[in-house]
């Protein structure tokens, strides 16, 4: 094992170069953290423009609510610059919106918390009543829709609903705060495809690599990072990326601006 | 309703998984016909497991695309046999496959032998601690058959399936560098162990500092490119890290797919026949003679397939599920405690720490779903449990086995649960934290079973299969002693914080745990307290063999399809050079 710093760029680079790991820059690389816009068009949002499931007044709430959950900050990008609301509207419209592989059969009873998801309300009528019924109560305690607050006021009521401290009518809050909660961070970190991850957001920020390269001889390397410019499923569609025989891309390591900003 | 006949075969295997297709070949090779019913959809490598598209974390791992719809069918949960049963409507606690190769297209891996102590863990721990080791409600039991009649089989599967590791005890002669614990092997493994990633490295320092034995955890991710038996070709694993919950795109991962299948769909005696659910097995009127199986094809038709033989091998849910529904075996009663079906099922009882260093980077990412490595120094009745409360144990691992981010985002305690406070944990510790886990044994008990539920049904109208289950005092202790254990080694590690896993509560159907799901069709050597023989063969009607971890009596402290394996291959042998000369009871 090597006792190099595992911080040093330069170790880092000389380990990439080691691997046979091109350095030159094969795939074109977007943006960076600290601009979140996507430098290429997001060609799987291309696919249906506007909400899918959402209504217009539901996209800002959960807009809203993803980018207090995950803010834009001195890191870079938050969820909302990461497309998640996208996601999350996408993943409604899609059969997972509808629990299309749960089983939804009655009797429905309340049961312990051991049992499991026990409503029969699908992630659709959920998010739809959760979010009407929120907003109505931001209303009549601060006035205004929650879209409206300042990050502080949305702040207190995402952590209201996260304790059950907002009494929901058709579901309890915590349920909905857990579901927005875990859908966010999928829409953080899955593969861009699916609407949220914009350039890799979620993924720059962590160092995962995405679609993965060819990995032998690498893992024995002990204590040093691997940190390349991550790759997405539709990356390798379009041949952005060299890939070997079986489809492995060949990864590059990340540009040296990002590797000294952290 | 009449039925739609399809001609007569020899043999009827029920479900096309693991188990399926080792007894698929194994009988068409002794000159059988077989038809192989599974009600899932076909796959292969190509294309259903290529690149790019199965390197997708939420199709896979979070939306559970290989793993079975529960639309059509699930099964119901309670703790207690007071609580009422409600539908597991979500999967969560374990991921059970559907379509063809089962849940082993989208496993790990990790492939044990189980101890031969695990064998005979009733009069075992009687012998040496006492009656009173065991739980007045504990229903464990010797298993009718002993380690040293399975390690041909073992090995053989283990031939089968490529698995790559280092063995600690050869011939009754200890090996450095493999688990000294594990029962004498007849040869070594077919393939070497996986590589040492950092974590792996770190254990392995820690465990041997504390005078424990590490050694690299048997691996179906194949170390080399590799031939089996029956001339199937697996590929090497590059260590992408998208084994569990996935396919693999380098046919690296042993799968029927990879090992079994290749040989068996050319088989001119086979016929595999896709989108064919199973509901029940018929019997002529005396019940003690089996005629074949009905199935509802893909259109909803019921169709009648005639056999000689039927084998189940549809998994622990559907192997008790039809036998229940066929009337075969007494089922079980928990409060007049007699019956057999639906008796004894268990589970695993696991724990873990998280490590977080700031001094040192891993690659979370880089593995492959057994590659890892571990002690068993805490196993079974490898060490002495005078006074500790318990019987049974666990193996305590570290695997590198791909850390995909949606489901691998361990923080230290005290981080914020959103917010910029939860981002930068995330974006510090994501390639700096480790995992310490143990693998615990569960008993068998009394109010721990599965039957049919009063309520819900299924698409076709049957009834669901309902599981009563919880944890008892022994496993608490169990686990508690083992966590300790984990954070032990943890400590010598020298992270900068350790995550802490609190006391076990109940059960709970919620978080995925593993897919090791086990009993139910216990074997044994005694008709009042076993529903298979100690050759897998229906007490009751003999023309029916019960494959697969439902045999279990009880569950050891390790992943079960090492010895699941070798009861399908010492089965496939018992039917082959017993009962087909002989048909009727082997035992
Ligand atoms: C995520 C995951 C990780 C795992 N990792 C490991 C590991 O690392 N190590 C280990 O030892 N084990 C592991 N396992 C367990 C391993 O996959 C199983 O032990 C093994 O697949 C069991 O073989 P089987 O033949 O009994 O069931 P399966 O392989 O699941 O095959 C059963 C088949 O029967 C079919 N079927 C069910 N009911 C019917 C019916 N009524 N009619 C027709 N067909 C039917 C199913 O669709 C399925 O295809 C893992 C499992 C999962 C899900």
């Amino acid at each position: 094992m090597t006792d190099r710093t595992p911080e040093s760029p330069a170790s880092r680079r000389a380990f990439l170069q080691s691997l046979g790991v091109a350095a030159g820059a094969a795939l074109p690389v977007a943006g960076t953290v600290a601009a979140p816009a996507p430098s290429r068009p997001d060609t799987s949002s291309t696919i249906a423009p506007g909400p899918a499931y959402l209504t217009a007044e539901e996209m800002r709430f959960v807009e809203a609510a993803v980018a207090t959950l995950i803010p834009a900050d001195e890191l870079g990008p938050g969820a909302l610059e990461a497309g998640v609301a996208d996601y999350i509207d996408r993943q409604l419209a899609s059969p997972w919106g509808v629990h299309a592989r749960h089983y939804r059969q009655g009797p429905w009873g309340e049961g312990a918390p051991q049992q499991g998801y026990q409503l029969p309300l699908t992630p659709q009528q959920l998010y739809r009543a959760a979010i009407a019924e929120t907003n109505r109560d931001c209303l009549r305690h601060r006035g205004r829709g929650f879209d409206a607050l300042d990050r502080a006021a949305r702040e207190e009521v995402l952590t209201a609903l996260e304790a059950d401290a907002i009494a929901l009518e058709a579901v309890p809050a915590r349920t909905f705060f857990s579901m927005l909660w875990e859908n966010t961070i999928e829409g953080f970190f899955a593969d861009p495809r699916y609407g949220g991850n914009r350039d890799k957001i979620g993924w720059r920020l962590i160092g995962f690599p995405g679609v993965a390269a060819a990995y032998g001889g690498l893992l024995e390397r002990h204590n040093e990072p691997y940190r390349v410019s991550p790759v997405s499923i539709d990356d390798v569609r379009a041949r952005l990326v060299p890939t070997d025989a079986h489809g492995h891309p060949k990864h590059v390591p990340e540009p040296p601006s990002r590797e000294t900003s952290r | 309703m009449s039925a739609l006949r399809r001609p007569p075969v020899d043999v009827v295997t029920v479900g096309v998984g693991l188990t399926g297709s080792i007894l698929g070949l194994e009988l068409a090779e002794a000159g059988l016909s077989v038809v192989g019913l599974e009600r899932g959809e076909a796959r292969s490598t190509h294309p259903d497991f290529e690149l790019p598209g199965i390197h997708d974390e939420l199709r896979y791992a979070v939306r559970h695309e290989l793993a079975q719809d529960l639309s059509r069918e699930t099964l119901t949960f309670r703790n207690a046999m007071q609580q009422t049963a409600l539908p597991m409507r979500a999967l969560g606690s374990f991921l059970p496959g559907e379509g063809l190769g089962g849940a082993a297209v989208h496993w790990n891996g990790q492939t044990w032998r189980f101890l031969p102590w695990d064998f005979e863990t009733r009069s075992q721990a009687r012998e040496r601690y006492g009656a009173a080791a065991l739980a007045a409600d504990c229903t464990s039991q010797d298993w009718g058959v002993r380690y040293a009649d399975l390690e041909r089989h073992f090995d053989r599967f283990e031939r089968v399936y490529g698995i790559g590791g280092k063995a600690g005890n050869l011939r009754g002669v200890r090996q450095t560098g493999g688990n000294p614990f594990e029962g004498a092997r007849s040869a070594e493994y077919p393939n070497p162990a996986t590589p040492e990633s950092h974590a792996g490295a770190l254990f392995t320092r820690a465990a041997a500092e504390l005078g424990f034995h590490p050694f690299p955890i048997p691996s179906a991710n194949m170390t080399r490119a590799y031939t089996n038996p029956y001339g199937a070709s697996l590929g090497p694993c590059v260590y992408c890290g998208y084994c569990e919950r996935f396919g693999c795109e380098m046919d690296a991962k042993a799968s029927p797919q990879t090992t079994v299948l290749p040989r068996l769909l050319a088989h001119p005696r086979y016929e595999l026949r896709t989108g064919a659910n199973v509901v029940r097995v018929n019997l002529d009127p005396d019940g003690k003679h089996a005629r074949g199986v009905t199935y509802l094809d893909a259109r909803g038709r019921e169709v009648e397939q005639p056999a000689r033989l039927v084998l189940l091998t549809s998994y622990v849910f559907s192997n008790v599920r039809l036998l229940l529904l066929s009337g075969i075996g007494r089922p079980y009663d928990p409060v007049a405690n007699h019956g057999v079906v639906g008796r004894n099922y268990a589970y695993q009882c696991s724990a873990g720490v998280t490590a977080f260093f700031e001094d040192k980077v891993f690659n979370p990412f880089m593995g492959a779903g057994a590659l890892g490595r571990a002690i068993d120094d805490f196993n079974g009745d490898n060490f002495d449990h005078a006074g500790l409360g318990f019987v049974g144990g666990g193996y305590i691992a570290c695997d590198s086995n791909g850390a995909r981010p949606i489901q691998s985002l361990a923080v230290p305690d005290g981080t914020p649960g959103w917010g910029s406070g939860w981002k930068r944990a995330v974006a510090r510790y994501y390639t700096r934290s480790l995992g310490i886990r143990c693998h615990g044994s569960v008993q068998s008990y009394r109010t721990n079973y599965l039957d049919l539920d009063p309520t819900y049904r299924d698409a076709s109208g049957l009834p669901l299969l309902r599981m009563t289950f919880d944890y008892h005092d022994n496993e608490r202790r169990q686990v508690a002693f083992l966590a300790g254990k984990c954070v032990d080694i943890a400590r010598a590690m020298r992270p900068s914080a350790l995550s802490l896993p609190g006391p076990r509560g109940h059960y709970s159907i919620v978080p995925y745990q593993s897919t090791h799901n086990t009993g139910g069709a216990v074997m044994g050597a005694d008709p009042t307290t076993s529903v298979v023989n100690p050759y897998l063969q229906s007490w009751d009607v003999p023309n029916v063999f019960v494959i697969g971890a439902s045999a279990f009596p009880q569950n050891a402290g390790y992943n079960p399809t090492g010895t699941v394996g070798a009861l399908s291959y010492w089965a496939a042998d018992a039917i082959v050079r017993r009962y087909l000369p002989a048909p009727g009871p082997l035992a």
